[in-house]
């Protein structure tokens, strides 16, 4: 069974401060949903809105259609993973899984077929009878994945559950838990700032900004179109250049940035219409670091620019080129590794170019801090 | 040994040295020995100590159990009476504490804000800076005959008659309970402390009720915490002596009561060196006998 998740109007405060302000979601039954923002954006307290622990002080949550409001957290149909799992100490392995069971007061035979079940399906067989302290890291994440979904949720919460983990566990954790999600085929609604967990495994993700839902849509379109400034910068990287409109024709702006002209097209609000955007108007037009290109090797090149390079960082699967502007700005540059950089020595100038359509024209706006 | 010095220096580590032993040597050591040795001797005026009469005996030991020999009883009713009535009495108001405290330490530690929780530590030491024997009075004048509470139920018409919370023993083990509520709420208050408040939230979010958390999460994590608080509260209850000189009924006797018997009025020190040798030993059995049911080793008790 999985249930959808709707909140609407959702705000909670503290006192005078607003951990949320007049969230509006619909998370679909059997979906894959992240919210993604900055620690302190108010997302772990919608998290903790949905599982019951707290109340929102304006708007509802419905599960299933049902409103929430007043049932407490274990009478809810969801399960939480903490951010720091929250295994108890003193119980071994199974009966850490089969807690919820023994709440309910099920035999002891029945909870350690269940307990062994759910081990089976967090790949941890014959692992029951091993004291918690004695599992790795990325065993402990899957006992508490077998913990929470042992009361058979309709929805499950994560709240950062693979934070404490390294890199290489926690890409494999990412897999993982996507895996499991469409095993059981429950809503996962998972919080993280890491906009790389969010991308690879949700259908969706919420970028979440000072309490705001800022944009909800699939990994594609919260990368490739930013509705807001924040967004634009918070997932991946984005060159912003803060000008003013000279000209918009065609969904394509003309931005007067200190004095040099670039065109760009005109991002989509959060429901899917271009934003009105008018001469005059006050707008950031961000490029990608892979939207930029080398004006020298580029047929008629638009939007040239030129910059003075500064360092060279490799990266792996790419080098990283950061430059200064002629105006003072950090420009970052990325291209491929293979891609030959030996001629581009620090110090020296290049000039760079990017096409009207890999650009998006925003209006002005805060921006995630770096 | 050469290392402590190094790190420490020559004058701190001389005086750490020093403090330490003279605190084990002459505080307890010696005294303890002493009051060992006092125990088997026979009670012999000061100029025929040390004399040909001046052998191990034990006289005293067999007194405790047999009573004198000029009794007729088999046993020595009257004193094993007491003993065993003190170290029950220990046991229920050590329980009684327990109760009692877990609640406020759990409320300090987990649910209480941080200023709430200033507050609340604050209240409850301040009393303590008033000595044992004045609190013990002002007990008794809570508790007597015209005392605040009775006055308080009649005037409201709850009793028809005053209650004599004296004899009934209600204001000793009020006394008892109050005394040593510190060396309990603060073992209890450290271990609920490091209980990560997620396992709470957790237990709940898996449908756990209240009682059930506490059960099976809080207690045994707090287990360490509940076996240093209640050894500390039973020894010291066991061995207390100001509170029930002043709050027990005229006929309940406490062994301490005995103990300062035979050392004050009835000058006889090595009888009442054995009764103290008797009550510690049997205390520290209790204690690691409860350790051993519950499972609990020193080293965590200690912690």
């Amino acid at each position: 069974m999985s249930a959808d998740v709707e909140l609407q109007g959702v705000s909670i405060a503290f006192g005078d401060f607003y951990a949320a302000k007049n969230v509006n979601v619909k998370i679909e039954a059997g979906e894959f949903f992240s919210f993604l923002g900055p620690s302190g954006c108010g997302k772990t307290t919608l998290l903790r809105a949905v599982s019951g622990f707290l109340e929102p002080s304006e708007g509802k949550v419905l599960i299933g259609g049902q409103n929430m409001s007043g049932i407490g957290p274990n009478k809810r149909p969801t399960s939480l993973i903490f951010q720091n799992l929250a295994l108890f100490p003193l119980m071994s392995v199974a009966d850490n899984i089969a807690f919820s069971l023994e709440v309910r007061g099920v035999s002891k035979q029945a909870r350690r077929k269940r307990a062994d079940e759910l081990l089976d399906l967090v790949a941890l067989n014959g692992q029951g009878d091993k004291k918690v302290h004695e599992l790795s890291g990325g065993q402990k994440q899957r006992v508490a994945i077998a913990r929470a979904l042992a009361v058979e949720p309709e929805v499950l919460l994560l709240d950062e559950p693979l934070s404490a983990l390294d890199l290489k566990l926690r890409q494999k954790m990412r897999t993982e838990l996507r895996a499991i999600q469409q095993r059981v085929g429950i809503t996962f609604i998972y919080i993280t700032h890491d906009q790389g967990e969010a991308l690879t495994m949700s259908d969706r993700v919420g970028v979440m900004n000072d309490g705001q839902l800022e944009q909800v849509g699939s990994c594609y379109e919260v990368y490739q179109a930013p509705s807001t400034p924040f967004v634009a910068t918070f997932v991946g990287e984005n060159n912003a250049f803060s000008g003013k409109v000279e000209k918009v024709s065609k969904g394509i702006a003309k931005v007067n940035v200190e004095g040099t002209s670039f065109s760009g097209s005109i991002g989509k609000t959060t429901v899917g219409a271009p934003h009105p955007v008018g001469v005059g108007d006050d707008v950031i037009i961000f490029v990608r670091p892979e939207s930029l290109s080398l004006a020298k090797g580029t047929k008629a090149p638009k939007n040239k620019f030129s910059a003075d390079i500064e360092t060279i960082e490799f990266e792996g699967n790419l080098k990283n080129i950061y430059l200064k502007s002629s105006k003072n700005k950090s420009i970052r540059f990325s291209v491929p590794s293979v891609f030959d950089t030996s001629d581009l020595t620090p110090g020296s100038r290049i000039e760079l170019s990017f096409s009207a359509e890999s650009a998006i024209v925003l209006p002005s706006g805060p921006l995630a801090l770096d | 040994m050469g290392g402590f010095f190094k790190k420490n220096g020559s004058i701190i580590s001389t005086f750490f040295l020093i403090a330490i032993t003279f605190w084990l040597i002459f505080l307890i050591l010696i005294p303890q020995l002493y009051m060992l040795d006092l125990s088997f001797r026979p009670n012999l005026p000061p100029l025929l100590r040390g004399g040909p009469d001046d052998v191990y005996t034990l006289t005293h030991y067999k007194h405790f159990v047999f009573g004198s020999e000029t009794s007729k009883d088999a046993y020595n009713y009257v004193d094993i009476g007491v003993f065993v009535d003190t170290i029950g009495t220990a046991i229920l108001v050590t329980i009684i504490n327990l109760c009692f405290c877990y609640p406020i330490a759990f409320y300090i530690a987990k649910l209480a804000t941080p200023n709430a929780t200033r507050l609340l530590i604050l209240a409850l030491i301040i009393p303590f800076w008033i000595n044992e024997l004045l609190r013990s009075f002002a007990i008794r004048i809570l508790f007597a005959g015209e005392g605040v509470i009775n006055n308080l139920l009649l005037e409201m018409g709850l009793l028809d008659a005053a209650v004599n919370f004296i004899a009934l023993d209600v204001a000793l083990y009020t006394g008892l309970t109050y005394a040593y509520i510190l060396l309990m709420i603060f073992p209890l208050y450290n271990a609920l402390e490091t209980l990560d408040t997620n396992q709470l939230e957790a237990a709940k979010d898996l449908g756990s009720s209240t009682l059930r958390t506490h059960w099976r999460i809080v207690i045994p994590h707090a287990k360490a915490g509940i076996a240093s608080g209640s050894t500390m509260v039973f020894m010291l209850t066991a061995g207390a002596l100001a509170t029930p000189v002043v709050l027990s009924s005229p006929n309940t006797f406490w062994f301490t009561q005995l103990i300062y018997q035979w050392f004050n009025m009835n000058d006889n020190w090595s009888r009442g060196s054995a009764y103290s040798i008797i009550l510690l030993v049997v205390s520290v059995a209790f204690v690691l006998l409860m350790m051993r049911i519950f499972r609990v080793t020193i080293g965590e008790v200690v912690r």
